[in-house]
C-alpha cells in the first residue's frame, strides 16, 4: 500500500518537473523572479519609511479591481452619471462598498504617496545614481494627479462640474493657443457629456495603462541600481567572498515578509475609513458633490480635494492669471529638477548640515499650510499667508544650488548603522516614564487586582522635556 | 555571396527613407485621432441662439438662460444702478471696456444695447465659475465699498453691473456680452449679431 502510494507522488512530482521545465525553457520565470525577488539584495536598515512602496502598488491593485467593477453599473453619460452612482450605493450588492474602497482607496493613495516622496527626499534617493527612478516616480505622480482628477468628474456632482470647469479653464491661460486647447479638452464650450465620455476614456483605460507602465519602468530602475536606505550610503561598495553586499539581505522572504505587517497595520486603517467615515467630514467626498452638476450655479465655496490643496493655494496666491497657472506648474517642475538642483553629494539628512535640515523642515510646513490654506476660502488675510508659503516652498527649492555645494556634512559611515528595534523603542519609553512619575504606595482595588498608582514628577518631566529639546537642536545642527 | 561589399550609403538611404515615409504616415495618422477630440458637429449645432421673452422681468431682476450650456444673465437695472454705473469708475480696471469682448453695439458705459437690459456670459474671465448676483450694498463679508454687482466665491473676483472686473482681482478682463439683438421692444435673440443697429 504504501509502496504505491510513494510510486503516486513521484509520477505526480516528476509530471510537475516536466512541465515546469517545459515552460522555463520558454520563460524566464525563475530568473525573473530571482533577480526581483529571491536575489534581488535590500539594505538590512530599512525602518518605517520603507513601507509605502509596496504599499503604493497594493492600492493600485485595489483601485485597479475595485474600479473594473465600477465600471460595471456605471454609466458615462451626463443624463444618467449622477443616478448611476447612487443606483450603485443603494441597488447593487455591496456597491457602496466597492465605491468607498475605490473613493477612499484613491485619498489613501495620495497619502501613501506623499509619504513615499517624503522618504525619498529625507534619505536623498533622487540622488545620482538614483536620477531616473525619482524621474519615474514623479512621472507617476503626474498620471495619479491626471488620473484622480479625471475620475473625480464622473459622479457628475456639484463639485466634480466646477471643478473641472476651473482646472480645465487654467489651460485657456496659455497664451495664443489656450482658448482651442481648453476647447479640445472638453470637447464643447463649457463641460459637457462630451468631456464626460472622454474622461471615462482616459480614467479607465489611458492613464491606468500609463500608470502600469510607469511602476514597471520605476521598479526596473531601481532594481537596476539598487535601493538606497536611511544611512544614503551604497551598499554594493562593500561585498562579501560570494559577491552579496554584506549590509544586504534578499528582498524575498525578509522584506516581503515584513511589508505584510505593514499592509496588515495599512488595511486596519483603511477599513476603519470605508466602514465608518467614507466622506472624512468633507475631505474625501466633498458634501457638495451629493448634489447634481448644475452649469448654471457655482456652489458657494469651492476647493479641491485634499490632495490638490498645496498646488490649489499657489495657484490662487498669485494675482495674475497666467503666472498663477505657471507658479502651479513650477511647483510640480521644481520636485522633477530636485536631483539636479541639490548639488550635496551626501544622500541621508542623517549627515547632512544643519541649513538644509532646517530649510526642509520649512519646506514642510510651507506644503502643511499650503494645503490647509487651499482648502479655505480666499479671504485678503489667507492669500498674504498663501503668497509668504509660496515663497518658502520655492525658495527651498531655488536656493538649494547655491549653498548645497558648501555645506557643513557630517562623516558618512562605510557600513549601515544599526536601527533601534520596536523593543528597544519600548525600553526607552519605559525608562522615560519612569523618570516622569513617582510611585505611590500599591492599592487594592474593588474588584481585587493591585495597582501602583502614580504622581506626576515635575523634576524628571522638566529633565526629560530638556533633554527632548537638547536632542531635537542636536538632531537639525 | 559574390559580392561582400556592404553598401553603406544605399543602406543609409533606405534607413533615412523608411524614417521620413513613416514620420510623414504617423502625421497624416494624427490629424483624424486629435481633431475627433475636437468639439462634434452635434455639439457646435447646440450653439443654435435662443429666444427670451423679457417683458415679465421686474426692475432690479435677473434671470439665468442657458445658450450654448453657458449660463447667460438677463438683467433689469434700475436708473440709480445706471447713475453710479455712469459715475464709479475708478476702482474698474478696464472701464472702457477695451480689452473685453462684447459686441459693437454694446461698447458703451452700460455695456448693452439699451441701458436697462444688461445680458452677459455668467462666466468669470478668470477661471470659468459662475459669480453670484449681490445687488445690495455695502454686505459685511464684501465691505463698505460694495456698491451691487457680481462676486465670484470661487477664487474672489468682483464685477460692477455691467460686468466690469475691479481692479487687482484674479479675473483679467469683464464678463463676456455675448451677441444679442431685439426683436420686438420685449423679446430679444441670444446668439445673433444686430445688424441694422450700429455702435452707439
Amino acid at each position: 500500500m504504501k509502496n504505491k502510494m510513494d510510486a503516486c507522488t513521484n509520477s505526480l512530482k516528476n509530471s510537475i518537473n516536466i512541465s515546469t521545465d517545459w515552460v522555463l525553457k520558454r520563460f524566464p520565470m525563475s530568473k525573473l523572479w530571482n533577480d526581483h525577488m529571491a536575489q534581488y539584495y535590500a539594505p538590512k536598515n530599512f525602518n518605517f519609511w520603507y513601507f509605502f512602496g509596496s504599499l503604493a502598488l497594493l492600492i493600485l491593485v485595489n483601485q485597479i479591481i475595485t474600479g473594473i467593477l465600477l465600471t460595471m453599473n456605471y454609466k458615462p453619460d451626463a443624463a444618467l452619471a449622477f443616478d448611476s452612482v447612487e443606483y450603485i450605493m443603494r441597488d447593487v450588492n455591496w456597491g457602496w462598498l466597492i465605491r468607498y474602497m475605490h473613493s477612499t482607496g484613491a485619498s489613501a493613495f495620495f497619502i501613501v504617496i506623499y509619504l513615499h516622496m517624503f522618504r525619498g527626499m529625507i534619505y536623498g534617493s533622487y540622488k545620482k545614481p538614483r536620477e531616473l527612478v525619482w524621474i519615474f516616480g514623479m512621472l507617476l505622480f503626474l498620471c495619479l494627479m491626471a488620473e484622480a482628477f479625471m475620475g473625480y468628474l464622473l459622479p457628475w456632482g456639484q463639485m466634480s462640474y466646477w471643478g473641472a470647469q476651473v482646472i480645465i479653464s487654467l489651460f485657456s491661460a496659455i497664451p495664443v493657443i489656450g482658448e482651442d486647447l481648453s476647447l479640445w479638452i472638453r470637447g464643447g464650450y463649457v463641460i459637457s457629456d462630451a468631456t464626460l465620455n472622454r474622461f471615462f476614456a482616459f480614467h479607465v483605460i489611458a492613464i491606468p495603462l500609463a500608470l502600469l507602465i510607469l511602476v514597471v519602468l520605476h521598479i526596473i530602475a531601481l532594481h537596476e541600481v539598487g535601493s538606497n536606505n536611511p544611512d544614503g550610503i551604497e551598499i554594493k561598495e562593500s561585498k562579501d567572498p560570494w559577491g552579496h553586499p554584506v549590509d544586504g539581505i534578499p528582498f524575498h522572504p525578509y522584506y516581503s515578509v515584513k511589508d505584510l505587517v505593514g499592509v496588515g497595520v495599512f488595511l486596519f486603517f483603511f477599513a476603519t475609513i470605508i466602514f465608518y467615515m467614507p466622506e472624512m467630514g468633507g475631505y474625501f467626498l466633498e458634501h457638495a458633490n451629493f448634489i447634481p452638476a448644475d452649469p448654471l450655479k457655482t456652489p458657494e465655496h469651492i476647493a479641491p480635494l485634499w490632495y490638490f490643496t498645496p498646488f490649489y493655494a499657489i495657484l490662487r496666491a498669485i494675482p495674475d492669471k497666467f503666472m498663477g497657472v505657471i507658479a502651479m506648474g513650477g511647483a510640480i517642475v521644481v520636485l522633477f529638477l530636485l536631483p539636479w538642483l541639490d548639488r550635496c553629494k551626501v544622500k541621508s539628512i542623517r549627515y547632512r548640515g544643519g541649513i538644509f535640515k532646517k530649510a526642509f523642515v520649512l519646506f514642510i510646513i510651507s506644503f502643511i499650510v499650503l494645503g490647509y490654506l487651499g482648502t479655505q476660502p480666499a479671504t485678503p488675510g489667507y492669500t498674504m499667508l498663501a503668497r509668504v508659503f509660496t515663497a518658502i516652498y520655492f525658495g527651498f527649492f531655488l536656493l538649494l544650488p547655491i549653498y548645497t555645494p558648501f555645506e557643513k556634512t557630517k562623516p558618512v559611515p562605510k557600513k549601515v548603522t544599526h536601527e533601534s528595534s520596536v523593543e528597544e523603542d519600548y525600553t526607552a519609553l519605559v525608562e522615560a516614564f519612569d523618570k516622569m512619575t513617582i510611585k505611590q504606595e500599591p492599592v487594592k482595588t474593588s474588584w481585587g487586582a493591585t495597582i501602583t498608582p502614580v504622581k506626576a514628577n515635575t523634576a524628571g518631566i522638566k529633565q526629560v522635556l530638556i533633554q527632548l529639546a537638547k536632542k531635537l537642536k542636536e538632531s537639525l545642527d | 555571396m559574390a559580392n561582400e561589399v556592404v553598401d553603406k550609403s544605399k543602406r543609409q538611404f533606405l534607413t533615412t527613407a523608411l524614417t521620413v515615409v513613416g514620420a510623414v504616415g504617423t502625421g497624416y495618422l494624427a490629424v483624424p485621432f486629435i481633431s475627433q477630440m475636437q468639439p462634434s458637429a452635434r455639439a457646435m449645432a447646440a450653439g443654435a441662439p435662443i429666444e427670451v421673452d423679457i417683458s415679465r422681468i421686474e426692475p432690479g431682476q435677473l434671470i439665468r438662460v442657458a445658450w450654448r450650456g453657458k449660463p447667460v444673465w438677463v438683467l433689469s437695472r434700475t436708473p440709480e444702478v445706471l447713475e453710479i454705473l455712469e459715475k464709479d469708475t475708478a476702482k474698474l480696471a478696464d472701464p472702457n471696456s477695451a480689452n473685453s469682448k462684447q459686441p459693437g453695439d454694446s461698447s458703451n458705459n452700460y455695456r448693452s444695447i439699451k441701458p436697462e437690459i444688461f445680458i452677459a456670459v455668467g462666466l468669470c474671465t478668470h477661471l470659468g465659475c459662475s459669480p453670484t448676483f449681490r445687488p445690495e450694498t455695502a454686505p459685511n463679508d464684501l465691505g463698505d465699498d460694495w456698491k451691487g454687482g457680481f462676486f465670484c466665491p470661487c477664487h474672489g473676483s468682483g464685477f460692477d453691473l455691467a460686468g466690469r472686473v475691479f481692479k487687482s482681482v484674479p479675473a483679467p478682463t469683464n464678463l463676456e456680452v455675448p451677441p444679442y439683438r431685439y426683436i420686438t421692444d420685449t423679446q430679444i435673440i441670444i446668439g445673433e449679431e444686430s445688424n441694422k443697429e450700429t455702435a452707439a
